[in-house]
């Protein structure tokens, strides 16, 4: 019974204390302060890497009491993003302010693929770059295949029955496809699901041949011993996965990174994206974030206002130039 | 028998004092929660998420697992005594359990419902306590085929030997198989049946918003119209006697709620699956093995213990592609992995080996929730009997409330209050025609999970079907769906014949 009144009293003052807090900044500065809950809007399917990221984010925010609302998490992974796009395009009133979005790197191809939605993402209030999330090759451990050979060995002789699962159509899993079918003259089938956490079950069941989940999204049948990376799509070798050569060691440079960030829709005010800003660069800053950037062997600084959006111009020139390579605009 | 004794183990962690009290007090928050409408499990979890960080991991997967136990319990009332689904995962129990409330048998659907949510919760807890390593690699091999042909064979339920009318039955099903195609293709992306460019349709259509539409206003016009808005006091009393008996009376409906429970759990593991399907189909399978299929949707008991075995037993299902795979089978179990990454457990393949006090601590505490929420759902009848004694005329304008705030909470969007009205009417005239509801609230439900299967099974099958008859699994599943598709037509034909002949 102790413990529960200590429990009881602790909760007790801490939401004492949140309110004194709130109060007070409100009292001294005009601030923004959130004043409903906030919509933490997810641009993929539950389980996969930038799910995870989202709720880690939003247990970081209240394990630590960054912000005064909850912030609320909700998927909206239907076409390859443009779902979230096109949601946070339409928000309106209050919404501006209350809403951000959890985005990867359909937040460039998606709006190419598809210039009939209306997207302008040069129009997205920038809030920060929390990291940026590595490749890789992966195979399921029965198959035998113990390096990039031996894959472009099998995945030649099956031809196009070789399933090759990933995330939506046109975005990244995509297009790390394309360039392992041209490169090695293969000619995979890439069949999309909803969210990598989906996409790394059905290799793990052998419902698909190979994947270029992250690590996040594989580590776990990784060390339960199921599957298997075979090459990085990085610069240098990855401290998880030392057996795991990049593609410029093989003589096929190529790097290809994905965007974790958060953004707000058109239109957020000026101390609202402050106060996103400011929030978000708290929780870069968390052990806990540092923890997990660490341990899923993620990349990148925290980026934020202008530079952020400069990154966002400069990818979405790179992704252009990809997305017409492989026939998709 | 090792697992025995870690599932001890794991009761003795939550009889701990501090566990057990969190038990009691997630049961009952959890309840409450479950019956208001639109507030269902999943936004339970999530704002009581936060409170989880003042105590140990393993107390804080135990309160939200309680919680989770307890909205599964709740969802049921509302559903039985407004007529309105209080969760999604409840919508199976309005079909027959509004009904039944309505004909003054409202303590006997509420025995029910907690009976049956009890055998599936025991049922479940016993299949994950012996079969949980090769169950996570039957979820494992399930791929994009098999989904589909378990999708199918759903439908197929709802239309084979329903008893309904066929013809009426299919225009169910195809209106709710529309109204799921709103959005945006899952495929390509591309937008599409974006009626009047309304950008409301952008996110679809919410399958509660249909059924509360059709279930809660439309019981309201229905009501109207019957008593003419003349003042309905039930004078239904609750006595001791009366209670025993309504147990003694659900001994027809033993072999429904085993099946609803072992169906339900098998559902629940598939990932992104979840209770709310899996309750569809225990009800569809309910009623396509009954002998007396017409008596469903107008009262029958078995129609309310099927759909509340389902989803209890489906709702500790979905943890274990949580847990073993680290994929959450429900969007409940979405939030609790949330929760699990901040509290340092990393669900996978290993959290079974590394974490065994963890684990078994959550299921000895489920199994405690289970037994919990029973009594205290029992206990509670009487209050819940005493809403049938609010007179029409103040009780209608609180289940209206009620619809309106059920229907906006899910995506706080006005456009779907809207949409829920029009639904409304749209139902009540459907049911003045004498359609059956039920097919299109599954067909809205499944609809999305059986076009996303289907596009990606025939992407990995060039385009042809054979890989549906290539696939063993699938190949079984789709054979059982096409015989109950087929079957009604044999019956049809055969009744022809014996009419014929008998002239």
């Amino acid at each position: 019974m102790k413990t529960i009144r200590k429990m009881l009293l602790t909760s007790a003052s801490l939401l004492a204390l949140a309110f004194f807090s709130v109060a007070s900044v409100q009292v001294a500065m005009a601030e923004f302060d959130p004043k409903k809950p906030v919509d933490f809007v997810i641009m993929a399917g539950k389980g996969g890497g930038a799910d995870k990221m989202a709720r880690l984010m939003q247990s970081i925010i209240e394990k630590h009491g960054l912000a005064s609302k909850p912030f609320v998490p909700i998927n909206k992974p239907g076409g390859s993003g443009a779902e979230a796009l096109v949601h946070m395009n339409n928000t309106s009133g209050a919404a501006k302010d209350h809403t951000v979005m959890v985005t990867l790197n359909s937040f460039y191809t998606t709006p190419l693929r598809q210039p009939n939605l209306g997207i302008d993402i040069s129009t997205f209030t920038p809030v920060g770059r929390m990291a940026e999330d590595t490749f890789l090759l992966w195979v399921n451990v029965d198959s035998g295949i113990m390096n990039v050979d031996d894959f472009v060995a099998a995945a030649k002789a099956a031809g196009d029955s070789w399933i090759m699962a990933g995330t939506g159509k046109g975005q990244e899993d995509q297009l790390l496809t394309d360039f392992l079918n041209r490169t090695y003259g293969l000619n995979m089938t890439y069949v999309p699901y909803k969210g990598g956490g989906r996409v790394a079950k059905e290799l793990a069941g052998n419902n698909a041949n190979s994947t270029v989940n992250n690590p996040s999204e594989q580590l776990g049948f990784y060390e339960a011993g199921n599957t298997r990376a075979l090459a990085a799509f990085t610069g240098n070798r990855l401290e998880l996965f030392p057996n795991a050569p990049t593609f410029g060691e093989l003589g096929n440079e190529f790097i290809y990174y994905m965007q974790r960030s958060v953004v707000g829709p058109p239109g957020m005010s000026a101390e609202a994206a402050a106060y996103y800003q400011e929030l978000f660069s708290k929780v870069f800053q968390t052990e806990e974030w540092q923890e997990y950037k660490k341990s899923k062997s993620l990349y990148g600084d925290f980026l934020t206002g202008q530079a952020l959006m400069d990154y966002w111009m400069n990818e979405r020139t790179i992704h252009e130039a990809m997305l017409k390579q492989i026939g998709e605009i | 028998m090792e697992v025995l004794a870690l599932l001890f183990d794991g009761f003795i962690v939550a009889l701990e004092p501090l566990n057990f009290i969190l038990i009691v007090v997630g049961v009952t928050v959890g309840l409450f929660i479950g019956a208001m409408p639109g507030l269902g499990s999943v936004n339970g979890v999530a704002i009581l998420l936060p409170m989880t960080f003042l105590v140990p991991p393993t107390s804080a997967v135990i309160f939200l697992g309680a919680i989770y136990y307890g909205a599964m319990y709740g969802g049921a009332i509302s559903s039985i005594m407004l007529g309105i689904p209080g969760a999604s995962t409840a919508v199976a129990t309005t079909f027959d359990g509004r009904p039944m409330a309505r004909s003054g048998l409202a303590d006997q659907a509420l025995i029910a419902a907690a009976t049956a949510s009890f055998v599936g919760g025991t049922i479940s807890v016993i299949l994950f306590t012996m079969f949980a390593p090769p169950l996570a690699e039957v979820a494992l091999r399930f791929g994009a085929p098999e989904e589909f042909a378990l999708m199918l064979l759903a439908f197929a339920t709802f239309i084979g030997l329903s008893g309904d009318d066929i013809p009426k039955t299919f225009f169910s099903i195809l209106i709710g198989l529309v109204l799921s195609a709103v959005g945006l293709d899952i495929v390509s992306g591309e937008p599409r049946l974006i009626f009047f460019d309304i950008p409301g349709f952008f996110h679809g259509v919410n399958f509660l918003v249909l059924a509360i539409g059709i279930y809660g206003i439309g019981e309201i016009l229905w009501t109207l119209e019957t008593n003419k808005g003349e003042v309905e006091v039930s004078t239904l009393e609750l006595t001791l006697k009366k209670f025993i008996s309504g147990f003694f009376r659900l001994k027809n409906a033993i072999s429904t709620m085993l099946m609803g429970s072992f169906l339900g759990f098998f559902v629940g593991i598939l990932p992104a699956a979840g209770a709310t399907p899996g309750s569809l189909m225990a009800y569809g399978v309910a009623k396509t093995m009954d002998k007396n299929p017409e008596s469903f949707g107008k009262g029958n008991v078995k129609g309310v213990a099927a759909p509340e075995a389902a989803n209890n037993s489906a709702s500790t299902g979905s943890m274990l592609p949580m847990l073993t795979l680290g994929i959450p089978g429900s969007p409940t179990t979405a939030i609790l992995l949330g929760g699990m990454v901040i509290w340092g457990l990393e669900p996978g393949p290993r959290l079974f080996t590394d974490q065994t006090e963890f684990v078994w601590g959550l299921i000895a505490s489920l199994y405690a929730a289970n037994l919990l929420a029973l009594v205290i759902n029992l206990a509670f009848i009487p209050v819940f009997i005493w809403v049938l004694r609010v007179p029409f005329t103040i009780l209608a304008p609180v289940i209206f409330i009620l619809c309106i705030v059920g229907g906006y909470a899910p995506t706080q969007d006005m456009h779907d209050v809207w949409l829920m009205l029009l639904f409304g009417v749209v139902g009540y005239l459907m049911r003045k025609l004498d359609y059956p509801m039920a097919p299109a609230v599954l067909a809205i439900v499944l609809g999305p999970l059986a076009e996303t299967s289907l596009r990606q099974s025939l992407i990995i099958g060039k385009g042809s079907p054979q890989i549906f008859i290539d696939r063993p699994i699938a190949a079984a599943i789709m054979a059982c769906a096409i015989i109950l598709f087929i079957l009604p037509l044999v019956k049809l034909i055969s009744a022809k014949r014996k009419k014929s002949s008998s002239n």
